[in-house]
């Protein structure tokens, strides 16, 4: 009987480019995680979106072309039964709508502080109490909502646009586009993200969001270029998408037709949860002091502010920290819940 | 093998410039290298021209870069502001980190993947709902705050620990620092083991396992964690490079003189030398963390052979 | 009787409801003898298998019925640890699928010599020289050179053969093989069908063969179980289901066989889908898609009639059993 060893299941970490180094090679659906540096809650989100690419655009994902549209209308069935995406969902519009119109929940005006009141507790009217300045921490805590959300939302937005672009187009066209953009993410990945930031934006005297938003864009894309290029990958060895090149179709019109709505979902999830890690990574620079400065309202300011009568007037730093978390988890929570909706394998 | 190696070694040498001229750029550009080396004094422009020239930055920034780490490689990483050569600085602050950064991935080990384990093995049971709850919410915590809070709690309201550490820094005063270090890690590598656990146990090779009469406890640990482990470590070993790196936030807040603390002073004092010697050695550490979680994943896993 | 299942009940208890997988199922296996139990896929073969052998996934599978006996004690009684010792030792398995039964990261020498290890307490270097003497007894080529290999070096022919010797290890009184042909080439099957076969006569070993080929079941086995949607519907020695199937569950298994005499005809499919395990229909399994179909069979479940004519020696669950023996 002839000997026929069978090739590894696994993508060799060989193969060009090197597994940790790169997008490509070993792959999270290897049940091996390329990690991101940027920590556990960034690799979480590399995760819950990688786990996609293979269901959605495996070689045996048997799909027509109609595939995409009964994906996402399945996905949305599925998603209104989920009491998690629903919670999640509701405390996010919340936040939006607080955000855009604090004053219907909080009439006060964040930045009026009486230093007589300096770190007092809970009372009628302010039921959060007073923080280190005599600021009413209830107000603050609503006003602060804004800055978070809109950091989070732009530098989402941002990150997903560049970094999909980039990240689709070198999947697409490959080649020494590819590998450049290879290298490029490596070294963005192999600077902390944490230290990136204070480095970058202790220079920074504007006293605006901008900055903050740009440097989450500008070290945040490499993550969705890798997943977007892993995802336009597999999606584009797929058989119908192979069918259509062999029917002679413009790599536009592949590209728009075929490929987006297939590779798209897996952005979606990771741009969801990173959203939540964004408006974490906005109050950690805060509190380190190079973030946003006052007399911007964000909860970084007033977590990073309360930090220093934590032992006196710790009220002042939990009710802004819980606001902080019930956001990021509702955020992570969302991405969780539109992960398990798209992935084929669960239902 | 070897020539695997030396391949990865190759393509180190371009991220290691890319990252290492990004920090150096965006200090050198952004900030004024001479503005911290006269103290808390301005210079005057007459020393500020002599400094310049002296640390050569009158010349083009790839010059200056290329020369810095042309120092580098014979060993010289500068001066930080105190007049401290940055070597001196390194040797009394990587040590705190590194003992830091052992405590925080010992704790991702033992109960990271203890925790994952045992959710693993009862999926969709009340303890596994749990901890998959609290690992959500460790996550969503940013780490500032877990750290602020143990430090009220255990520091402070009940006092089990000092709130901040020695400059000695022992292994006993990093545990709490330590925990909070590794918390979000330590919730994914929960999540990570748990899943991969999950996914295994319904593998056909541990049901022949079973089916070969093997005790339950072999069959865990022989056949199934051997396989399920193998994403939870070389996740582990790439962790390694983003806790020392991350470890600023946790040095800063229970004061502790590692790594990060004196990135954090070379930041404020605009010192290019401090900044980016130390990211120097930070990025190395990655790569070759990343270079080592490779070569481990071939010894784990047979099937993965080198070209 | 070496093994003797009667009046087997399991079932799957999911989020959709209760899946009643295996249904009443009786059959027995001397020393010796080769049974081969024949069914579609969710027939329920393989789950009276993992029941047998003890290795059902419970939860979400329960076994709510039956006895299960082996050299005359009732399984089911037994304690988990008495049960472990058991497999394994006195009775083993093969599986379908060699690449992913075998744990890709150990040796094939560390998991076969794990059954001297663990079982019979032998050193680790013990172990190993046994190992290399099965690979020799299942004829792998340079058994001793190849022993620290891992299962992925391996060829699917030579997997299963690795299986198979994992199995004999113990030279246990009892194999059960789970389609341990299906995944291999044409011209490895029959090479593997015959060792097992050898193996199974040098050791006078009983075995049940479990497949859905009815091609690989006329050259070895002694008696054939045809088992529909978990019950048996029809057992018989091999030569007498060939020759005048009872059952017309079988009979349509028999016609849907391509044969080179009938070369252009039009081949024969048994119409309709297997019940879904939810929802059985009444009476016999089998009435949507019976040809010989009536009302009796919608309401009355067929008893397992004894087939007594024309020198027949079986039995079977339709209660126009003599209509097809003859039709």
């Amino acid at each position: 009987m002839p000997e026929q060893p069978t090739p590894p299941e696994r993508p060799l970490p060989s193969m060009p480019p090197g597994p940790h180094l790169s997008g490509g090679g070993r792959a999270p659906e290897d049940g091996a995680i390329a990690a991101t540096g940027m920590g556990g809650a960034m690799d979480l989100a590399t995760e819950e979106g990688a786990s996609l690419r293979k269901p959605l655009g495996g070689p045996d994902g048997t799909g027509p072309q109609d595939k995409p549209r009964s994906l996402w209308s399945d996905a949305w069935r599925d998603l209104r039964r989920n009491p998690v995406f629903i919670i999640s969902g509701l405390v996010i519009l919340f936040l939006v709508v607080i955000s855009l119109w604090p004053s219907l929940i909080a009439s006060g005006n964040p930045l009026k502080c009486d230093l007589a009141k300096a770190q007092e507790g809970s009372q009628p009217g302010h039921p959060f109490g007073y923080n280190g300045q005599g600021c009413d921490v209830y107000t603050r805590t609503v006003y602060g909502a804004r800055v978070s959300v809109t950091v989070g939302v732009c530098a989402t937005l941002g990150v997903a646009l560049l970094g999909s672009v980039l990240g689709g187009l070198a999947g697409f066209f490959g080649g020494a586009w590819d590998a450049v953009l290879s290298r490029v993410t490596d070294i963005f990945f192999a600077i902390p993200v944490v230290l990136g930031g204070l480095v970058l934006l202790s220079v920074v005297t504007s006293s605006t969001i901008w900055p903050v938003i740009g440097f989450m864009v500008l070290l945040g894309w490499p993550q969705i270029s890798r997943i977007a290029r892993g995802s336009v990958i597999t999606t584009k060895q797929n058989d119908y998408v192979q069918a259509a090149r062999a029917l002679g179709a413009s790599n536009s019109r592949m590209m728009l037709r075929h490929i987006t709505p297939n590779a798209v979902a897996p952005v979606i999830v990771v741009a969801t949860i990173a959203l939540g890690t964004y408006i974490s990574l906005e109050a950690t620079l805060s509190f380190l002091g190079v973030g946003l400065k006052p007399p911007t309202v964000s909860w970084g300011i007033d977590i990073s502010s309360a930090s220093q009568y934590i032992r006196t007037a710790p009220h002042a730093l939990l009710w802004p920290a819980g606001a902080l978390a019930v956001t990021v988890l509702a955020f992570i929570m969302l991405g969780d819940a539109v992960r398990d909706a798209l992935d084929p394998k669960l239902r | 093998m070897g020539r695997y190696v030396i391949r990865r070694l190759l393509q180190m040498i371009p991220v290691f410039i890319g990252a290492t001229l990004l920090i150096f750029l965006m200090v050198n550009v952004m900030g004024d290298p001479i503005a911290g080396l006269c103290g808390d004094r301005q210079c005057d422009p007459a020393t500020a021209t002599q400094l310049r020239k002296e640390f050569g930055l009158d010349k083009p920034v790839w010059q200056q870069y290329a020369t810095y780490m042309g120092n580098v490689f014979t060993g010289d990483f500068g001066t930080a502001f105190n007049g401290q050569e940055v070597t001196e600085l390194m040797s009394s602050a990587f040590p705190v980190t590194v003992r830091l950064t052992i405590v925080a991935v010992l704790f991702e080990v033992v109960i990271g993947i203890t925790l994952g384990v045992v959710t693993g093995l009862r999926r969709g049971r009340p303890v596994d709902t749990g901890v998959l709850l609290v690992t959500l919410v460790v996550i969503s915590v940013p780490t500032f705050v877990t750290g602020l809070l143990l430090q009220l709690l255990l520091g402070v309201k009940w006092g089990w620990i000092s709130p901040s550490v020695s400059s000695e820094a022992p292994f006993d005063e990093l545990i709490v620092p330590g925990l909070v270090l590794a918390s979000v890690s330590l919730a994914y590598v929960t999540r990570l083991t748990r899943t991969s656990i999950a996914e295994n146990r319904r593998a056909d090779y541990v049901r022949t396992a079973v089916a070969k009469g093997l005790p339950r406890r072999r069959v865990i640990t022989r056949h199934l964690l051997r396989n399920s482990l193998i994403p939870v470590v070389t996740f582990i070993g790439t962790d390694i490079g983003a806790l020392m790196g991350g470890a600023i936030v946790t040095e800063r807040i229970f004061n502790i003189h590692g790594v990060g603390f004196q990135l954090y002073q070379g930041i404020l004092r605009q010192n290019t030398q401090t900044v980016v010697g130390f990211v120097t050695v930070l990025v190395l550490v990655f790569l070759v963390a990343n270079l080592l979680v490779d070569l481990l994943y071939a010894v784990l896993d047979p099937r993965i052979r080198y070209a | 009787m070496l093994l003797e299942v009667r009046d087997l009940h399991v079932e799957f208890r999911t989020r959709d409801g209760v899946a009643r997988a295996v249904n009443g199922v009786s059959y027995s296996v001397d020393e010796g003898e080769t049974l081969a139990v024949l069914g579609e896929s969710g027939s329920g073969k393989s789950v009276t298998a993992q029941a047998v052998m003890g290795i059902l996934d419970t939860p979400p599978g329960k076994i709510t019925g039956g006895e299960i006996l082996f050299k005359g004690q009732d399984l089911l009684t037994f304690k988990e640890e008495e049960r472990r010792k058991v497999r394994g030792a006195q009775m083993a398995m093969i599986f379908q699928d060699a690449l992913s039964s075998l744990n890709p990261v150990l040796s094939v020498g560390a998991q076969l010599g794990e059954m001297f290890t663990v079982h019979r307490g032998m050193s680790r270097k013990d172990a190993k020289a046994k190992a290399v003497e099965l690979m020799d007894r299942v004829r792998i080529p340079a058994a001793a050179s190849r022993v620290g290999d891992y299962p992925h070096q391996f060829s699917g022919g030579m997997r299963q053969r690795i299986m198979i010797a994992m199995a004999l290890a113990l030279e246990p009184a009892l194999i059960i093989a789970d389609e341990p042909t299906t995944a291999l080439d044409v011209t490895v099957q029959a090479q593997v069908m015959d060792l097992l076969a050898e193996l199974q006569r040098e050791l006078n070993m009983g075995l049940i063969l479990i497949t859905h080929d009815l091609g690989v079941v006329a050259d070895v086995a002694d008696r054939i179980a045809v088992m529909y949607a978990g019950t048996i519907v029809e057992s018989a020695p091999v030569h007498d289901i060939y020759k005048a199937p009872a059952h017309p569950y079988t009979k349509g298994l028999l016609e849907s066989i391509p044969r080179l005499d009938q070369k252009g005809r039009e081949l024969y499919a048994i119409k309709g889908l297997p019940p879904n395990l939810m929802n059985i229909p009444s009476g016999c399994a089998f009435n949507p898609r019976c040809p010989l179909a009536r009302d009796v069979c919608r309401t009355d479940v067929p008893p397992l009639y004894e087939v007594t004519e024309a020198g027949a020696d079986g039995r079977s669950a339709c209660h126009f059993w003599r209509e097809c023996l003859h039709g």
